[in-house]
């Protein structure tokens, strides 16, 4: 019986492992442990074993019932596996033919670098405000000391509704607007559309957007100026940005400066973004003019601010190194899909 | 403000390169937007004299010439010119030269002849008659005494034409800037170099102005000053060298003297000059008076203009003589055969010469310059210059005495000297003998304690306005960089957020962001079809647009969002989706400011392009920002959409909104063949229904059941009447109820449709029988009943 078993043993052994499909392997398992299979006919010989040999008999069949369960069971796995192999294989897409996309729109260009610039702000404290495009004359010119028949009106060609009625030239307005509302500290800046009587051309528009920026608080000198500008310069344009302020004039603030930052295309050498200058205006700012303090009702006895004022398509038209401006108006998704 | 090189020489010379110069003025506030070198293109064009002439044999204008250009050689050149005579020193334009165009010159053969070389006219060298009014416009330059004749030499050099021209930018608030000795002073100060300012000294005169004129102002709150000097005997010629080579750098053309003389002045001194003709001024008599109604004036441009009380005008005992700041009378000007004139400086107020020139739509180098405010402290002094240049250049015989009227004088400005304010203002470290430095080289003078502003510096009136003096000469780069500091609290309002949440969404649905113009033609109105009377036409209005083009500020942005989808379309772009939030203005009157208000509009064509895709995604938008309660209801009757296809927006039971496929009438308007679909949504309404503060719902713990319905209605039966009645009658146990299906055709009536829902169950305190979800269900069905609409069987 022992020798049966080794017989069984070895036969099954040899079988399982030449069998070539899962079909084949589950004969083999009921040839050999099935109900009528092989092990259980010489397990029925058990009976006429001495009590003294059946346990012997009994762990020796059970043993080579595991051992044939096991090699059963192994090479089952292998020919699943080989199997699975076969099927992926057969599976096997072309990976070059393109996906298929859900097409995302974009925003557009000023808008992306208006949420860049609005992002350095908050980081810097400042809160973001707005005031009317259709504004009274006071605001937009005789609270920023531009009385009328300034000179400088002149250089900003003005939309009139009314007499006083008019269409902002400028984000300043939200100065006073915001100063008349808002006891100092004040950190704001003011985005916006502004308009001025200007032809359409590549660089000029009828319609812009500005940001205006406004700190008020005690202690703040030019010097402040000079580092928040800078603190936005780098942050807009990358650590090795440098800047430059150049005197200029504005009623509204004294001293005045319009600020240059080191080109960022050739960094200063000289190329033809910068026309050879190596430095690209852009922003006017200076220190609130005290009697405009007094105009938004703050005591320039006490309090000093300073304000500046970007041109938001000048920035992207750097950014982006588009060339017209008209193509921000155009609307052409050619254009936009490129943002 | 254009400067010449050799005119700020004669007062400051700053020593230092071009490039030095340019950077330090800029950096000082005077901005330089460029600068030119005179004749910088011509090269190798010499002095040469002409040695002999001869005819030359196959042509009959053209002359063979033999010219000594000094240590170049004697030249054999051919000139079809015929104004040369032998000993005329003439340019020559060398083998290998360059002439004013950048025209390169090689020797050559002409009919036959050698040639080596050019003799140039004025245009060659880039002048005109203006600059030699000695020389003849078609022929060859013949230099005159005042060049010098050195054979070889140079042409530039030869002629004056060596001069480099600055460009600056003068701030309106820098009047005292737009002179030659205004930048002199500027430059000085930069450069810490004296300056040597220009003679005032008459050594003959004879006789006295009083009996000559009289000057009397009228309206001294428009004119400050008056004051006139007269000239007899004068001798209108061309001015010499030294003055013609001096206005051409500055852009002026040299007329004659006299009018070079005022010219010069005006630019040295920046004080606006006038010459009169004496004989042309009635009675002897100068008056400063505000214009008669009806009264007028044909200017020296030759046009007779229509004057008003508010112009102030200079005029003779009758009649105006000239537009006060602006120009001159025709008339009375200085004419050929002048012989005493009448020399007019004065101070007119800016703002009354700006209305004036803008009145008469008639801007003259004179009235932009006194629009700025012009220093009244001036006036003597720069006629004063003029007496002087007269005898300088023997113009004329000066009349001894001027007349200055005077009424208004001004103090000079007193500010504190408080150079710790400015310390502090400016964030520098500077001692008070510094700050006076800086102020005293600007001619600020320091007394007690206090800084007088000089008269030309009328805008610097306050501490601030020192500082900027102060800073300029501290030098802006030299200011130490300091941080803000302090904790402040930057963040968006949730209005801010919310715009920014939609334009997220809007990209994330695949629109691209469009930014339009917020004003347009009140046509747009019309091509959407807008009623005549409709309330959206009452717009603001501007007064003084640039055309009809931008005229009125929108009340819709549709008219907008259409242009910019026409634009793709006719620029062949297959499929769009965009989308704006549009600014709108509402007019309030002419008290108040107009009501802005915002927009969502978004508008699709093209393969992708459906009603119910735009619908879906106002649907999605709805629910990701949280608006429940949301209704669409058909909409027949909005001229701008197609009748059958389009919907009101409501949420919570308010309109906000309009979404549909738009007129084909209003699409022919704007030229797009294909059927765009557009929804407007009102911003306020969608930020104030969206969700604030979003509260977790438990997740369900008893499972659902689903029921598929298929209901027959009335072909016209809207599809949300069914789902009312359902959600109506199952009540909290429907989750979700979802229309699956609609049909009409041969299985169902003609007039009626199928509609499908599937619906899911679920209470959230029990696993729902069977039992319990059928009764729900018939439930449904029974009140459906009652409505008409039936299980379809």
């Amino acid at each position: 019986m022992e020798k049966q078993l080794e017989t069984i043993k070895t036969a099954a052994k040899s079988e399982i492992e030449s069998a070539i499909s899962r079909q084949v392997l589950e004969a083999l398992r009921v040839k050999y442990l099935g109900k009528k299979g092989e092990l259980t006919s010489i397990l029925k010989q058990m009976g006429s074993l001495s009590p003294k040999e059946r346990p012997i008999m009994g762990a020796l069949a059970n043993e080579v019932r595991g051992f044939i369960g096991d090699i059963l069971d192994e090479k089952m796995k292998l020919l699943a596996k080989d199997e699975q192999i076969e099927k992926l294989k057969s599976e096997a897409i072309d990976v070059t033919i393109p996906g298929n996309t859900k097409k995302l729109g974009s925003l557009h260009p000023l808008t992306v670098v208006l949420d860049e610039v609005k992002e350095i702000f908050l980081g810097m404290g400042f809160q973001i405000a707005t005031g009317p495009e259709v504004e009274w004359d006071y605001y937009n010119f005789e609270a920023l000391n531009i009385p009328k028949d300034h000179p400088a009106r002149d250089t900003q060609d003005t939309f009139y509704i009314t007499e006083n009625m008019l269409l902002r030239t400028q984000t300043s307005p939200v100065q006073i607007r915001v100063m008349e509302n808002t006891k100092p500290p004040i950190r704001i800046i003011a985005p916006g559309r502004v308009y001025r009587a200007d032809t359409v051309d590549a660089t000029h528009s009828p319609l812009f957007h500005q940001v205006e920026g406004l700190v008020v608080d005690k202690g703040i000198s030019m010097s402040v100026l000079k580092g928040s500008l800078m603190q936005f310069a780098k942050r807009l344009y990358g650590n090795d940005t440098k800047i430059r302020l150049r005197p200029h004039h504005f009623p509204f603030t004294e001293p005045s400066c319009e600020m240059d930052v080191s080109c960022f295309i050739c960094g200063g050498k000289g190329c033809s973004m910068c026309k050879n200058e190596g430095w690209i205006e852009i922003l006017g700012a200076g220190m609130v003019h005290p009697k405009v303090l007094e105009n938004g009702g703050i005591d320039p006895n006490i309090y000093s601010g300073y304000a500046f004022g970007v041109g938001l398509e000048r920035l992207t038209l750097f950014k982006y190194s588009i060339n017209d401006l008209r193509l921000f108006f155009e609307n052409d998704l050619r254009f936009l899909s490129q943002f | 403000m254009l400067l010449s090189e050799k005119w700020l020489k004669d007062y400051t010379d700053p020593c230092v390169s071009q490039k030095e110069f340019i950077d330090a003025m800029t950096m000082s506030g005077s901005k330089v937007e460029g600068y030119k070198k005179e004749g910088a293109e011509l090269s190798n064009i010499v002095v040469g004299k002409i040695l002999s002439l001869i005819h030359h044999n196959n042509s009959e204008h053209l002359w063979i010439c033999e010219v000594d250009a000094g240590e170049k050689g004697v030249l054999q050149i051919v000139t079809g010119a015929q104004n040369l005579k032998v000993g005329d020193y003439v340019p020559v334009a060398l083998d290998n030269s360059v002439v004013f165009g950048g025209k390169e010159i090689k020797k050559g053969v002409l009919r036959g002849v050698e040639s080596f070389g050019m003799l140039c006219s004025l245009t060659e060298l880039g002048l005109s008659v203006h600059d030699f009014p000695y020389a003849l416009g078609d022929g060859i330059f013949v230099l005159g005494d005042d060049c010098d004749k050195t054979l070889g030499l140079d042409i530039k050099e030869a002629i004056g034409l060596l001069d480099t021209v600055t460009e600056f930018e003068i701030t309106p608030n820098r009047p005292d800037c737009l002179s030659v000795l205004g930048l002199a002073r500027e430059a000085a100060a930069t450069f810490n170099k004296p300056i040597k300012y220009p003679h005032f000294d008459i050594k003959n005169k004879s006789g006295d102005i009083n009996e000559l004129l009289s000057v009397k102002i009228k309206s001294p709150e428009k004119c400050c000053r008056y004051c006139a000097a007269i000239v007899k005997n004068a001798r209108v010629e061309p001015s010499p060298l030294w003055l013609r080579e001096r206005l051409r750098a500055s852009g002026v053309r040299p007329i004659n003297n006299i009018v070079d003389i005022t010219n010069f002045v005006m630019l040295e001194m920046g004080q606006p000059m006038h010459a009169f003709d004496y004989r042309l001024v009635k009675d002897a008599s100068i008056v400063v008076r505000n214009a008669a109604l009806n009264e007028n004036i044909t200017t020296l441009d030759g046009i007779e203009r229509q004057l008003d009380g508010s112009i102030l005008v200079i005029a003779d005992s009758e009649k105006p003589v000239a537009v006060a700041g602006v120009m001159g009378g025709e008339y009375s000007g200085v004419m050929d055969d002048t012989t005493t004139l009448i020399f007019e400086s004065a101070c007119f107020n800016g703002s009354s010469v700006r209305k004036t020139s803008k009145k008469l739509g008639l801007r003259t180098e004179s009235s932009s310059r006194f629009e700025k405010g012009l220093d009244r402290e001036i006036c003597d002094k720069a006629l004063l210059r003029a007496l002087s240049l007269i005898e300088q250049l023997n113009a004329g015989d000066i009349v001894g005495g001027i007349i200055d009227c005077y009424p208004t004088k001004k103090e000079p400005t007193v500010i504190p000297l408080n150079h710790e304010w400015v310390n502090s203002f400016l964030g520098i470290e500077l001692s008070v003998d510094e700050h006076i430095k800086i102020l005293e080289k600007l001619e600020f003078k320091i007394k007690n304690g206090n800084i007088y502003v000089p008269s030309f510096r009328e805008d610097v009136t306050h501490q601030a306005d020192i500082s900027e003096e102060i800073a300029r000469f501290y030098g802006y780069q030299n200011i130490p960089d300091l941080e803000l500091t302090g904790v402040a609290d930057g963040r968006l309002t949730v209005e801010q957020a919310f715009e920014k949440t939609l334009t997220d969404l809007m990209t994330a649905f695949g629109a691209f962001e469009i930014v339009t113009y917020s004003f347009f033609s009140p046509k747009a109105y019309d091509k959407i079809l807008l009623p005549p009377h409709s309330e959206k036409r009452n717009s603001v209005t501007i007064s003084n647009p640039l055309g009809e083009d931008t005229s009125i500020m929108r009340t819709t942005a549709l008219p907008s969002l259409l242009d910019a989808l026409s634009r793709n379309y006719n620029n062949r772009n297959k499929e769009a989706f965009l989308f704006e939030l549009s600014a709108l203005y509402k007019p309030n009157g002419k008290d108040e400011l107009p009501e802005e208000t915002e927009a969502l509009v978004a508008g699709m064509y093209g393969e992708n392009a459906d009603f119910y895709t735009l619908k879906g995604i106002i649907e999605e938008l709805f629910n990701k920002i949280g608006i429940r309660k949301v209704g669409f209801e058909a909409l027949t009757n909005n001229p701008s959409y197609h009748p059958g296809r389009t919907a009101q927006v409501f949420i919570d039971n308010e309109f906000s909104g309009v979404i549909g496929e738009i007129h084909p009438d209003v699409l022919n308007n704007y030229e797009i063949d294909v059927k765009c679909f557009v929804f407007e949504l009102c911003f306020e309404k969608l930020l104030k229904n969206a969700v604030k503060n979003r509260i977790y719902k438990p997740l369900p713990k008893f499972p659902a059941a689903t029921r598929d319905l298929a209901l027959v209605c009335d072909i016209n039966t809207p599809a949300s009447k069914l789902s009312d009645i359902i959600k109506y009658a199952v009540g909290d146990w429907l989750e979700s109820i979802k229309l699956f299906d609609v049909y009409k055709g041969q299985q169902v009536p003609d007039d009626k449709k199928s509609v499908a829902f599937s619906l899911t169950l679920r209470a959230n305190d029990r696993t729902l029988t069977d039992e319990q979800a059928d009764y729900a269900v018939q439930n449904a069905l029974k009140e459906l009943e009652k409505n008409g609409i039936t299980l379809r069987v």
